[in-house]
């Protein structure tokens, strides 16, 4: 998993944690490693593909919180989900 | 179809993802004929309530805790899966499931479809909310979707008046048809390669049977574009707390004026009515001063439970959690606490109750530690009836009153404690575990429905004259008992009360709350005040009235002000923020984390912190000249 600056976001796969508000592109995949978050690796995959995270879903970053940019609002094809990018690490887009 | 199943009733389940409008459906449905009364902030209750179909059959409909999937990860989430499993050893499985789905946002909801269709059971897709799709010019093939899905479809818009029509025709059919629909159970945890895969087939079935237009609903971005803006947006929420517990203040203060008259008034009539002597007393110190002093705050608390229920109705509260997330986060708490928290506001019993949504148990147990910090409603009337007669009522700042001020700075105290001290128990007992996650759907704005608000704060009104009625008034009674007997020796000088039972244990306690500033008689108070927190203004309302006579009685409040210092006053406010003086409180928490420990480590910590806080105020109010 390679994780780039946003400007190279074009071209290649990119963290979703580390995109600034108003991004917007299609997930190419969901990749959770196990030190991503507090819960399993599998367990935050399976969370993330419940809420509709899925590989060709559109994603948008709409709001982020006040401090430190977190948690972030997010546009999934037509739903808004709030995440923290700790767990949006987890979600690779292009 | 047998004899003995048309009068045996059906049993029908509501599932379906959260915000799917699942519970105003399920009112809609049922109406007033529903069995227990939820909790306000989410769904945990276990609700039932019974309907009939077009066709004479008796359906009891069960409303479950909105799910994304059968996999469940919280205490909430498992009740769902597991009663649709049919694995509750006291009821069978539902005969059919009415999947709620938010047609306008189809997606998570036509996955959960999916997987419900492995469970086995007869299963119907309720299209709700199909008026707001219609009107965003969203168009649903039904007939194209029910075939791809291979589940009977139907549309509703529960919020409107007839809305439920076609649904309760069909449930008929359905009712015939559950026996035969019946397939065999094959339900598993699916893997992430399953939820893929089903959700793949999800949007092929949505891109083949659902035309969205070109431009989406555009009000719920505009709003967010300011309620979630990183400061504007933490400004409104601080703004709205603000104007909430404003109204909580003047709002209600014509409603209260007018119930304190005719309990006064009451307390007139049996004065006059009743000969002389105890039994005079005991209707009048007893029972009218008692139970009047405390359902004189109904106003007030259901002004509280209106503003809570408008802004979840409206889907402001899944934002407040988003604003909130990173500063609870800072202070080990979860962004879903917030609506827990929120509702602990209310009252602790359903906010430790709403953690169940939570799924991580460190979480939720941090939550539950602290809920009961959070000003609950049956504080209200110790606060304000000793606010009003210590604090001046004026005006500061050209458009605040002082005492909505002070009120509001007890409702901070308690916040920030409850920050505090989950702040310390993530640092003493969970440093090394990292932090769960925050995930949790942005629902459209909605406007609320007025029947369905209404509903919900006439649940609460009941529910509060209940407790009124039964805990209140047989904790006043014992009171008056306590304050009345023994009697007073003939011929012996000073008031009754002196020689009574409620004085010896005033007395034994005094001791120990001399230092805080405490005199007998708030001691006396502070045992039946273990019932409930509100029973304390009552009781001190009996040992006054006891005490110094008739003309006490239905002025507490200026009693109060003649009998204690400032000091004292402030060291009762200070005592309240933390005491954790309701016993029902500390039975949920027994029961929520299954464990006296937890209930036992709540009752300590909140009894030091009180102890403590009230030792310093008075001790410091003291010195600056307030004693």
């Amino acid at each position: 998993m390679r994780v780039l600056e946003p400007s190279m976001s074009e071209v290649v796969h990119m963290a979703l944690g580390l995109a600034h508000r108003g991004f917007r592109g299609r997930i190419t995949a969901i990749s959770a490693a196990a030190e991503t978050s507090g819960v399993p690796a599998d367990e935050l995959e399976r969370r993330l593909l419940e809420l509709g995270f899925t590989e060709g879903a559109q994603v948008e970053i709409l709001h982020e919180g006040l401090f430190g940019r977190d948690p972030i609002a997010v546009r999934v094809n037509d739903a808004t989900v709030a995440i923290r990018r700790r767990e949006a690490m987890a979600i690779l887009v292009s | 179809m047998s004899v003995s199943s048309q009068a045996e009733p059906l049993h029908f389940a509501l599932i379906g993802t959260p915000n799917s409008g699942k519970t105003a459906l399920f009112n809609a449905l049922t109406g007033s004929r529903q069995k227990v009364a939820n909790y306000p902030g989410v769904t945990v209750e276990r609700k039932s309530g019974m309907l009939q179909t077009p066709g004479g059959r008796s359906v009891n409909l069960i409303d479950l805790p909105g799910t994304y999937s059968l996999r469940a990860r919280s205490p909430d989430e498992e009740v769902t899966r597991d009663f649709v499993l049919g694995r509750f050893k006291s009821e069978a499985a539902p005969d059919l499931l009415l999947c709620v789905a938010d047609s306008t946002n189809l997606r998570l909801a036509l996955r959960l479809v999916l997987e419900l269709k492995r469970v086995g059971l007869p299963l119907l897709l309720v299209l709700n909310m199909i008026d707001i799709a219609r009107r965003r010019g969203i168009d649903i093939d039904l007939d194209k979707l029910s075939a791809e899905l291979g589940v009977p479809v139907i549309t509703a818009a529960a919020v409107r008046r007839g809305g439920t029509d076609d649904l309760m025709r069909r449930l008929d059919e359905l009712a015939l048809a559950t026996e035969a629909a019946r397939a065999e159970a094959a339900w598993q945890p699916p893997t992430a390669g399953e939820l893929r895969a089903a959700q793949r087939e999800a949007d092929r079935i949505i891109a083949a049977s659902v035309r969205t237009p070109a431009a989406p609903d555009t009000l719920t971005a505009r709003l967010d574009a300011v309620l979630l803006h990183p400061v504007a947006g933490l400004v409104i929420l601080l703004a709205i707390l603000f104007v909430m517990f404003q109204a909580v203040f003047t709002w209600a203060k014509p409603l209260m004026d007018q119930i304190t008259a005719g309990f006064d008034a009451l307390g007139v009539l049996s004065q006059s009515w009743l000969p002389e002597g105890l039994l005079q007393s005991f209707v009048q110190n007893g029972v009218i001063s008692g139970v009047g002093s405390v359902i004189v705050f109904l106003p007030q608390i259901l002004i509280l439970f209106l503003f809570i229920l408008l802004l979840e109705d409206l889907g402001y509260m899944a934002r407040a959690a988003f604003l909130m997330d990173r500063i609870m986060g800072g202070a080990g708490l979860h962004g879903r606490a917030f609506i827990p928290l929120l509702s602990s506001f209310a009252c602790a019993i359903p906010g430790i109750m709403a953690t169940r949504v939570i799924d991580n148990p460190r979480d939720r147990l941090t939550t539950i530690l602290v809920a009961p910090l959070m000003t609950c409603s049956a504080r209200i009337p110790v606060y304000t009836l000793i606010i009003a007669a210590f604090i001046p009522d004026k005006t500061v700042w050209g458009f605040a009153s002082l005492q909505g001020v002070v009120m509001f700075g007890l409702y901070a105290a308690g916040i920030v404690s409850a920050l505090g001290v989950s702040a310390l128990a993530k640092f003493m007992f969970w440093r090394e575990s990292p932090t769960p996650p925050f995930m949790l759907e942005l629902p459209d704005y909605k406007l609320p429905r007025p029947r369905s608000v209404l509903m919900g704060v006439y649940t609460r009104a009941k529910m509060f004259l209940h407790r009124a009625g039964t805990t209140i008034f047989s904790m006043m009674v014992l009171i008056w008992f306590l304050a009345s007997f023994p009697r007073p020796p003939e011929g012996a000088a000073g008031p009754a009360i002196d020689y009574s039972l409620a004085s010896w244990i005033g007395h034994a306690m005094e001791p120990v709350t001399k230092a805080i500033g405490f005199n007998w008689q708030i001691n006396v108070a502070l045992i039946p005040g273990m019932a409930a927190r509100e029973v304390a203004v009552a009781a001190l309302g009996t040992v006054y009235a006891i005490e110094g006579g008739k003309e006490n009685a239905a002025q507490i409040g200026q009693t109060l002000a003649q009998h204690w210092s400032l000091a004292t006053a402030l060291a009762v406010l200070a005592w309240y923020i933390f005491a954790p003086q309701c016993a029902s409180t500390l039975a949920v928490i027994k029961r929520e984390t299954g464990s006296w420990k937890w209930m036992a480590v709540t009752f300590g910590y909140m009894l030091a912190l009180a102890y403590i806080a009230a030792l310093i105020t008075y001790n410091v109010a003291a010195a600056l000249g307030a004693a």
